[in-house]
């Protein structure tokens, strides 16, 4: 029983670890480079959130409150790309993780500026309800985190696999040039990707916060650990980066329950060794060595 | 009237004049080649014409309207689809799925009816696909049409290049070098889907291309440049005798 408890926390966890990691494989493909800001930005998302929800701050109705965090950090990740990083296209793709490494000391200390260092919950709904299923309890948020999960994959796999747009955005990432003269205004939807996988980082974000508490810094660590997530599955791959969420999510609570704490801590950097020694392109890996 | 009227067009990197002042009209139904030794321009025109760079001066119309107005994407709604010198295929992706994201500028439906998968979608989806059969039967491709780009033959994919130019049904296709790579047999059948892509849909070509046989043998008209400058126009056989041209492509006697 305990252990069923620990493995549905584990994967409400590895929920949001996947999303965030959905989000680095998104843009990875994208502008083939990594955002090392993704998980300031999925903080940025949870302080946008408290701060319209939460009952002593604006206290606006659930759902608004959420779409307008969702929208706000989207439009930020568009503007981010067309304003800033789309004038250093095409240089060398350190550039550009230099550009994100900073832009997240910069959230960071604007998160921290606004609203404080001190850690802080999301008011949702479900906040401390508990579901009773035959002797289980299961907090009720951590049900609601893997239905979203489940909702959101669900919804990107049909947008990627039917809509012209999100058709556009694989044959951008595939060839660009190729898709410029299929008629693809290829920069608009690579600011596309942005803005999907900002709104992605204010979800994570908002079910992070409704689960426990966040604080400033929170995205720094979080988003090593999803960039982790994401190098298991094999950067490139969307079902690899979901995959390796749920790892990383299920591994932590049991590392941390039958390991020493400094060794449960570093057990997802540890698997993250072991897949690149085993299998260096990742679980998911879409590339495979070249035939000669 | 002609079909692509391209006006004393200049085109500089930095301090070099790669194209200088070149004019030529293209008339409906015809294919149209450009010559010229390495390095003359030939591709830096057909980056113009596909909005690729913007000239230094000059003017492009197509069918009536000002091509310079066009941005890049917008290129292949006017009516013009092109094929590269490298071909840019998309390599992950069947045969099939690049000729369908060949259609791209056609969709008209939008993305929540796509995600609901509506009737009017299911319509437009079958039609796409009858336009890309259509190709495939019309090139020959009916049995890579499940391959991926990646393992494919060069001289196949040259081919499917071609045929996702054709699948958004363009009135003018612009070929960049479509034997370069080519075995003498591939040139030979890359010979006769020019032809027939003439003859049979009606499409008018504009082609930059170093092999003269497959040039004399599919050109209406030839025009030489040599260091981003017109040299000659005129038809096949008359361009590569005339004594300019030689001195371009193997260096004057009297110099």
């Amino acid at each position: 029983m305990d252990t069923l408890q620990l493995l549905i926390s584990g994967i409400a966890n590895g929920c949001i670890y996947g999303l965030i990691a959905l989000g680095f494989v998104l843009i990875y493909k994208a502008s083939e480079s990594v955002n090392f800001a993704q998980g300031d930005m999925m903080i940025l998302g949870a302080f946008l959130a408290i701060a319209l929800l939460n009952t002593d701050q604006a206290d606006l109705p659930f759902l608004l409150g959420l779409a307008i965090a969702g929208l706000s950090l989207g439009v930020f990740a568009y503007l981010l790309d067309a304003l800033l990083l789309r004038r250093v296209f095409g240089q060398p793709q350190l550039t550009m993780v230099i550009l994100t490494i900073a832009l997240g000391f910069v959230l960071r200390f604007v998160i921290g500026a606004i609203w404080g260092h001190d850690p802080v919950g999301l008011d949702s709904p479900v906040v401390g309800q508990r579901l009773s299923i035959g002797g289980l309890t299961v907090p009720v948020i951590d049900a609601v985190i893997i239905g979203t999960t489940v909702f959101l994959v669900a919804v990107l796999w049909l947008f990627f696999a039917r809509t012209r747009l999100g058709l556009a955005m694989q044959a951008s990432s595939q060839n660009q040039m190729a898709a410029y003269y299929m008629g693809i205004p290829v920069k608009r939807v690579v600011s596309l990707v942005w803005a999907m996988s900002g709104v992605m980082a204010a979800i994570a974000g908002v079910l992070f916060a409704a689960k426990g508490a966040v604080e400033p810094s929170a995205g720094l660590v979080f988003g090593i650990k999803a960039f982790a997530a994401a190098v298991i599955g094999g950067m490139g791959s969307l079902p690899g980066a979901l995959a390796g969420g749920l790892l990383i999510g299920i591994m932590e609570p049991f590392a941390g329950r039958h390991l020493p704490s400094h060794i449960a801590q570093v057990s997802p950097y540890a698997l993250m060794l072991l897949v690149l020694i085993l299998r260096p392109s990742g679980l998911f890996a879409q590339v495979r060595a070249k035939k000669v | 009237m002609s079909l692509l009227e391209v006006n004393n067009v200049s085109l500089s990197f930095g301090g070099i004049r790669a194209i200088d002042g070149v004019s030529f009209d293209v008339n409906p139904g015809e294919v149209f080649t450009i010559v010229g030794p390495n390095g003359a321009g030939k591709s830096s025109l057909f980056n113009l014409i596909s909005r690729f760079y913007e000239p230094a001066a000059g003017s492009i119309r197509f069918d009536g309207q000002d091509l310079l107005a066009c941005k890049p994407h917008e290129v292949i709604d006017s009516g013009i689809a092109r094929t590269f010198q490298n071909i840019e295929l998309f390599d992950h992706a069947t045969v099939l799925d690049n000729l369908l994201i060949g259609r791209h500028s056609r969709r008209r439906t939008y993305w929540f009816e796509d995600l609901l998968f509506l009737p009017r979608v299911r319509r437009e989806e079958q039609e796409h696909r009858r336009a890309v059969e259509e190709v495939i039967d019309f090139l020959e491709l009916a049995a890579y049409r499940d391959r991926m780009i990646q393992g494919l033959p060069y001289g196949v994919r040259k081919v499917v290049e071609i045929a996702q130019a054709l699948v958004s049904r363009p009135k003018l296709l612009l070929l960049d070098e479509p034997a370069a790579g080519l075995s003498v047999e591939e040139t030979e059948n890359m010979a006769w889907w020019i032809e027939d892509m003439q003859k049979d849909l009606g499409l008018t070509i504009v082609m930059v291309e170093h092999d003269m046989g497959l040039v004399s043998r599919v050109s209406d008209r030839v025009l030489a440049i040599a260091e981003g400058r017109p040299l000659v126009e005129g038809a096949p056989g008359e361009v590569q005798a005339h004594p300019e041209v030689i001195r371009a492509w193997l260096g004057g006697v009297d110099e």
